[in-house]
């Protein structure tokens, strides 16, 4: 059980920097999501709370305690491995045993903790298997396994399933969560997939190039994108932003889009200049009386809603309307915003401009 | 994985493949098979021409190999009292008597202690610049690399003389110790260079999962490397112990009372005597036959060695 906060955490590899200042907090128990695009410094980022690496600059508390310079093995940290690093010369009891053994733990106490970890975990009756020969699923088991077993104060996690074929994926990631939310245990978890992270994840932080582009909940980070990185980034489709020159003035309702007035949230802070309108497909509706106008230039149907994809003067749009709405290829229709929901970026820095509807998230002026 | 098929070879390539295998086998063996035999052959039989392959064995080149033996008078022969064991008999049929034992027995034992000795140094030391050269970064690394690699680009023979002097100044010369050095520099390089391929194929997360359980680095180091090395190891010493068993120049240049080991020690069996080959023959199967004991121990890892790399999953 552990609170972990991460300060102005920097990570350089030679000249290169993978990690730039980073600060962001871990709750005790929470399920903890590191979200970015492949080579955007995650791992790094886990390897350097479990001790794996050491922080250029900065500092990690673990329950207040500062163990950024301290080696792994002091960290009382567990890890498992995205190839989940299974001692290939052990059997699944003597890989699940290792880390007390460490420990100098009774022999009778060791056996009846990886009893109990293997009921836990469904693999009783692999234990005295040697690990070579195990399938996807249970050596992701196993490796749980030695992690739980020391009952450590958290876990890290790096891209688990990203070894496991996708059928078997969605089984696993909904037993990791149902053991995570049995044993309350903070864990931080790694993974490129948004929707992997939008599902399990309590809390998310969005990395880009080592930056940390946003860090809260899903929903906020859903409906209230801080960069338009993170806008692209989460949702299937992404929330569409559409450039434009305009500008919008501190306290304004509405600006000025496509040659006709569109309502957003109010402004806390003004712009000039090149903007972008953050649109989710699900907040833009066909309405004939609107004055906005598109295409319809392609249609995929999902069952129960379907994507339309749009032409309009600032480029495609993508909207999510109801299956049985009725939309053909070409058709020319009315677009109406829901303005409460609507972002507003510079599209020059890639921030989002504040508004009431990212202010209280904390949206900076 | 992918990029190889492998399509089950047709009789007649099975055929045409198993003669092969045979015929390089015999080529090979023929040397080894005639040693043996020469070895329980008497010194008539053994340079009778033809070569007789059909014989009467006799264990007079092994009694030969570990005795000195001196020729007496026949009246002193008649005098001596019956022969007490096998031994004193064979030697009594040709009119001689034992004199003492040989040095057969001492060099052979200064041949496995220095062969072991500097191959278990070897390994030892190998391992652990390898492990290093492979794990961490070591300034000029590559550097490094190549000039361990660059002691071997000449015949180690070409640097005899200096040795020579060098041990002469270190007292090193005829000593056990000196020899262990010498083999071990000589194949140092070989195996910091076979292990660091070895250890390099280990994934990194082995260690690291053995760090994050609780263990130092040196803990995880031979708990989790060297287990996981062990076939690289056992090929590696396999090389080095053929190397420091085989070594005949230096042997010959750098040691003569103490520290003798066994290959300059069996040409000198020619000549006590006249040309006694059985005894040499005796002294050649003896010799090989703790190289071929460690590396039939060794030979599983040998084999998944040498492929090593080749068949991971
Ligand atoms: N040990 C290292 N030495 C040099 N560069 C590294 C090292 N580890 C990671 N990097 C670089 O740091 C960046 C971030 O890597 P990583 O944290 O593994 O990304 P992610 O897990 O998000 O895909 C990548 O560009 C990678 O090449
Ligand atoms: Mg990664």
């Amino acid at each position: 059980m552990a609170r972990i906060v991460i300060k102005d955490v920097r990570k350089e590899f030679g000249d290169f920097t993978a990690v730039q200042a980073s600060s962001f907090t871990i709750e005790d128990g929470e399920f903890f999501m590191l979200l970015g695009p492949s080579g955007c410094g995650k791992t790094t980022t886990l390897r350097m709370i479990a001790g794996l690496e050491l922080p250029t600059s900065g500092e990690i508390y673990i329950d207040g305690e500062e163990v950024g310079q301290k080696p792994a093995s002091q960290r009382d940290i567990a890890f498992v491995f995205q190839m989940f690093a299974l001692y290939p010369h052990m059997n699944v009891r003597r890989n699940i045993s290792y880390p007390l053994v460490s420990q100098g733990m009774g022999r009778a106490e060791v056996k009846a903790r990886v009893a109990e970890v293997a009921r836990i975990l469904g693999i009783e009756d692999i234990l005295d298997r040697p690990v070579g020969g195990l399938s996807g699923g249970d050596r992701q088991r196993v490796a749980l396994g030695r992690a739980i077993v020391r009952r450590p104060k958290a876990f890290m996690m790096d891209e688990p399933l990203g070894a496991l074929d996708a059928e078997f994926r969605e089984h696993m990631s909904e037993e990791l969560r149902a053991l995570h939310d049995r044993m309350g245990a903070t864990t931080v978890y790694v993974t490129h997939d948004q929707l992997e992270a939008m599902q399990m994840g309590d809390k998310i932080v969005v990395m880009n190039h080592g930056v940390v582009e946003q860090f809260g909940t899903p929903q906020d980070i859903y409906d209230k994108p801080a960069t338009m990185f993170v806008a692209d980034f989460i949702g299937a489709p992404a929330m569409n932003l559409m450039r434009f020159d305009g500008e919008v003035a501190p306290g304004a309702t509405s600006l000025l889009y496509d040659g006709a007035e569109v309502a957003v949230p109010r402004m806390r802070e003004g712009r000039r200049g090149a903007l972008a309108l953050g649109v989710r497909p699900e907040h833009v509706h066909l309405d004939d009386a609107a004055p906005h106008r598109g295409r319809i230039a392609a249609v995929e149907y999902l069952g129960t809603t379907q994507i339309l994809t749009l032409e309009t003067a600032t480029g495609a749009l993508k909207l999510r309307a109801p299956a049985a709405q009725v939309a053909r290829v070409g058709e020319t229709v009315g677009l109406r915003f829901n303005g409460r929901t609507l972002s507003v970026f510079d599209a020059r820095s890639g921030a989002a401009l504040a508004s009431d509807l990212n202010a209280q998230g904390g949206g900076d002026g | 994985m992918s990029g190889y098929s492998v399509t089950e070879p047709s009789p007649r390539q099975k055929w045409i493949a198993g003669a092969l295998v045979i015929g390089y086998a015999v080529i090979t063996i023929l040397p080894l098979v005639w040693i043996l035999i020469t070895g329980f052959k008497s010194p008539s039989d053994s340079i009778s021409y033809p070569p007789k392959v059909f014989f009467e064995p006799t264990l007079e080149g092994y009694v030969n190999l570990f005795t000195t033996r001196t020729r007496v008078s026949p009246e002193t022969l008649e005098s001596l009292p019956p022969p007490e064991t096998w031994y004193d008999e064979i030697v009594r049929r040709n009119d001689l008597v034992i004199a003492g034992p040989s040095r057969y027995g001492e060099r052979f034992l200064n041949s496995i202690v220095i062969g072991f000795g500097s191959t278990f140094l070897s390994i030892f030391l190998g391992t652990l610049a390898a492990y290093a050269f492979s794990r961490f970064k070591v300034p000029l690394k590559d550097d490094l690399l190549f000039f361990i690699l660059s002691t071997r680009m000449m015949p180690p023979i070409a640097v005899a003389i200096p040795i020579f002097l060098m041990f002469r100044q270190l007292g090193l010369s005829d000593t056990h110790l000196g020899m262990i050095l010498l083999y071990t520099a000589v194949n140092i390089s070989l195996a910091v260079w076979l292990l660091k391929g070895f250890i390099d194929e280990i994934p990194l997360e082995y260690e690291e999962a053995a760090l994050i359980d609780g263990y130092t680095r040196f803990q995880a180091f031979y708990k989790v490397v060297l287990p996981q090395a062990a076939t690289g190891i056992a090929s590696t010493a396999i090389f080095c112990l053929i190397f420091a068993w085989n070594e005949y120049a230096f042997a010959v240049l750098l040691t003569s009372g103490t520290a003798q080991t066994a290959p300059p020690f069996i040409p000198t069996i020619i000549g006590v005597g006249g040309q006694d080959w059985p005894a040499v023959a005796a002294g050649a199967t003896l010799f090989l036959l703790p190289v071929m004991v460690f590396t039939i121990l060794l030979r599983k890892h040998l084999l998944r060695g040498i492929t090593f790399g080749a068949v991971r999953k």
